[in-house]
């Protein structure tokens, strides 16, 4: 017992993002939907100005990064805390329709799991 | 051989000075180590931001040139005299003796040599080439093509590479890297619309006129990924593709990730005949060892000796548009000196 909790973070998953296993399905969509996506810069002011964020996980520029680098999973699980208030659409320097965004990737979730 | 002024080096900055100060009633002449004028612009494709061939440029600083204005081709200085009496006496490899009364250094830049980053693996693997090279390969308009023959599929960017770098003792900036990455990203995805473009950068400079346009159409246009991160190692695999670790510094996870096409952002150091002219004029160094000026605001085209200015990217890496103003303002800092002689 001693020995396996000694050794218990080997357990831990690899934190690494592996780029190459990856699906950017959802990306390559957005690219075509709604292409401001792309000029995220991840400056965090949209996590800044979150209400939910404040209490919940919900990280807009996490998001953001993380469809890029084809974490869905990641994704699905954060999207849902959105209560689609706005207030990171009217706070972000480069003008990203981070509403459409939002409900692009539930649209696109819930299609991919049908 | 008497004349006013000397001026090391033709290209634009060496042309652009001397066809300015001839207008103005001086006798030039200019010295230049290659065989061709122009410089390192001769050598590129399209200009940032604005896609401009870079020939037309050349063309247009060489179009002022005159008979009147000497030009010595693929030769070099060997030793220069200073007389003491405010002017200078020049050797050249060609057995020629010059007696100027002042002195222009438009010597310029080198590319960094980036196997001093021996963890990018420049040298040692194939696929990795240096932005100097593609932009050659984009001007002789060849096809992009992997060692192995293949049209590259996933090309990245690595920026800084032997700028803003202790470890290579340069410390500085190198100004044009950071959007020159930006373009030729956007030229690789117009030529090959199936690769995917990466950057990988520690910040972005898009200080100029029309640079965060570039750049935010290489992203909403052309769909070009920006990962902010250094990376720590490239590596090849058993097919020859690199693969390159980096810390997403803005996600805080590391990231692994396989191309087929590793560029390397090589930055500008102070070229072999700026460091020459440095030592053979006792001039002063500055902090990226290029020449230094008298005063980095008001008097940038002087050197602490009199007689000796300097102009273009043998002072400080700049852009081809800060070349040409620099010279400009060089030609009216000679003016008043020789005026007043």
């Amino acid at each position: 017992m001693n020995n396996n909790n000694t050794l218990s973070f080997l357990k831990k998953s690899d934190r690494t993002i592996d780029y190459d296993k990856n699906d950017r399905a959802l990306f390559y969509y957005l690219m075509r939907v709604e292409p401001t996506v792309a000029l995220c810069i991840a400056c965090g002011a949209c996590t800044a100005t979150c209400p939910a964020g404040n209490f919940s996980s919900l990280d807009l520029h996490k998001i953001m990064l993380s469809i890029r680098r084809g974490e869905k999973v990641y994704i699905a699980k954060e999207i849902t805390q959105c209560f689609l208030c706005g207030k990171c659409q009217l706070i972000c320097p480069k003008n990203v329709n981070t509403r459409g965004v939002i409900l692009q990737i539930i649209s696109f979730l819930q299609s991919s799991q049908l | 051989m008497n004349t006013d002024i000397v001026v090391f080096g033709g290209g634009i900055a060496g042309i652009e000075a001397a066809t300015s100060l001839h207008r103005l009633g001086y006798n030039v002449i200019i010295i230049e180590k290659e065989t061709f004028l122009g410089g390192h612009v001769t050598l590129w494709n399209k200009l940032f931001p604005n896609n401009k061939d870079a020939n037309e440029i050349v063309q247009q600083v060489i179009s002022s040139l005159n008979n009147n204005i000497t030009i010595f081709l693929a030769t070099e200085s060997t030793k220069i005299i200073n007389n003491h009496n405010n002017t200078y006496t020049i050797h050249l490899n060609n057995n020629k003796i010059i007696h100027t009364k002042a002195i222009l250094i438009a010597t310029g830049y080198d590319v960094f040599n980036a196997k001093l980053k021996e963890e990018y693996g420049y040298g040692i693997y194939d696929n990795v080439i240096t932005s100097d090279e593609l932009e050659h390969i984009l001007k002789q308009n060849k096809r992009i093509l992997t060692k192995q023959g293949k049209e590259p599929t996933r090309i990245g960017f690595v920026h800084c590479v032997g700028s803003r770098d202790r470890k290579v003792n340069n410390i500085y900036c190198s100004k044009v890297c950071c959007v020159t990455a930006v373009k030729q990203a956007i030229e690789i995805r117009q030529k090959l619309p199936f690769s995917e473009a990466y950057c990988f950068y520690m910040d972005l400079r898009m200080y100029g006129l029309n640079f965060e346009e570039l750049y935010n159409d290489s992203q909403e246009k052309y769909g070009v990924t920006f990962i902010r991160g250094r990376l720590s190692e490239a590596s090849e695999n058993i097919e020859g593709k690199i693969i390159v670790k980096v810390e997403d510094t803005l996600l805080g996870r590391p990231l692994k990730m396989t191309m087929d096409l590793l560029v390397l952002m090589v930055g500008m150091v102070p070229s072999k005949g700026t460091s020459w002219l440095i030592k053979e004029l006792e001039l002063n160094f500055n902090s990226g060892n290029f020449v230094s000026s008298l005063d980095e605001h008001t008097k940038s085209n002087l050197t602490n000796k009199k007689g000796v200015f300097v102009a273009g990217t043998a002072s400080s890496p700049k852009t081809i548009d800060d070349t040409l103003a620099d010279s400009r303002s060089a030609v009216l800092f000679i003016h008043e000196y020789l005026k007043s002689f």
